[in-house]
């Protein structure tokens, strides 16, 4: 859990969260697992690093399985949060040791999953990403993040945080009975 | 991500386990294909039998390190593939660009000798 500086009980995806000491040695899951009604949050905020990446798609896992979200759901969300923590950590918040990746991760009842991921960095604009798909680009070795992240959610929304850095938020309807789907293919 | 190396013959077999995501199996794998670029085995298979997640440095690194074996008059071909990681070449459209072959007998067959 070193990837992990501090877990919050949620009420927003604020960064300046004051966490305490107490909360900070406890327990992932159970420090940051809480449910109200039908709807479980998990909150993270993570240092810029790829080995946080880990730590991240264990906690969606535990959230999802908690809610008995089905494991192929629970699989591409974990494709698609891998993504969006990525971007924030390679291109939003260029690896800085002085910058955070916030996670908030909310299964809402039976219906939705829930994920969002904001850096501390200079902005992103998604419309700049050249298509994959198209015949010049499918050899390229990067700009697949975005496509990863469209493909495998049902909802893919980018905005500017009040501090000017890339918020993503990733969006899986949970159809029940029917949770595991394949991406679109 | 772990991997095992076997030679078969003229062809390099890399049996790979694990998960090709950023930081970690992407930087390996393409050590894996500089290492056998170098030691004159260019013709390689990728056995993706036991891995788990590609993300899309992983797939990207896939890409680049085919080209580079194309260039260098080599062959980089995929074996084995999970159900998940041939949902991930399907909708990347990348099933199109590698060879892909159901088990590492028929994908060797194909190798020049």
């Amino acid at each position: 859990m070193t990837a992990m500086e501090r877990a919050t009980a949620p009420s927003s995806l604020g960064h300046g969260a004051a966490a305490n000491e107490a909360a900070a040695s406890r327990a992932a899951a159970a420090a940051m697992l809480y449910s109200r009604a039908m709807t479980r949050v998990a909150q993270l905020e993570l240092q810029s690093r790829y080995d946080t990446i880990e730590l991240a798609e264990r906690m969606l896992a535990e959230v999802c399985r908690s809610c008995e979200v089905g494991d192929e759901a629970v699989y591409w969300s974990g494709m698609a949060l891998r993504e969006a923590l990525a971007n924030a950590i390679k291109h939003g918040n260029k690896l800085s040791p002085d910058k955070r990746v916030f996670v908030r991760i909310e299964v809402n009842g039976d219906d939705e999953l829930r994920i969002a991921v904001e850096d501390q960095g200079e902005g992103f604009d998604p419309m700049q990403v050249a298509n994959p798909l198209d015949p010049q680009n499918l050899l390229r070795e990067s700009g697949r993040g975005v496509f990863y992240m469209r493909n495998f959610m049902d909802a893919v929304n980018f905005s500017t945080t009040a501090g000017g850095g890339t918020r993503i938020e990733l969006t899986k309807r949970l159809a029940k009975g029917g949770r595991d789907e394949k991406p679109d293919s | 991500m772990k991997s095992l190396i076997r030679d078969v013959g003229t062809v390099r077999v890399m049996d790979l386990d694990g998960k090709i995501t950023i930081g970690s199996g992407d930087v390996q794998l393409r050590q894996l294909i500089e290492d056998s670029l170098n030691a004159g085995k260019p013709h390689i298979l990728l056995n993706l039998k036991g891995v788990s997640h590609i993300d899309s440095s992983g797939i990207g690194e896939m890409v680049g390190c085919y080209t580079t074996v194309t260039r260098r008059g080599g062959a980089m071909k995929l074996a084995n593939l999970p159900p998940k990681i041939n949902d991930i070449l399907q909708v990347t459209q990348l099933i199109t660009v590698f060879d892909v072959f159901d088990n590492e007998a028929e994908a060797l067959a194909t190798f020049p000798r």
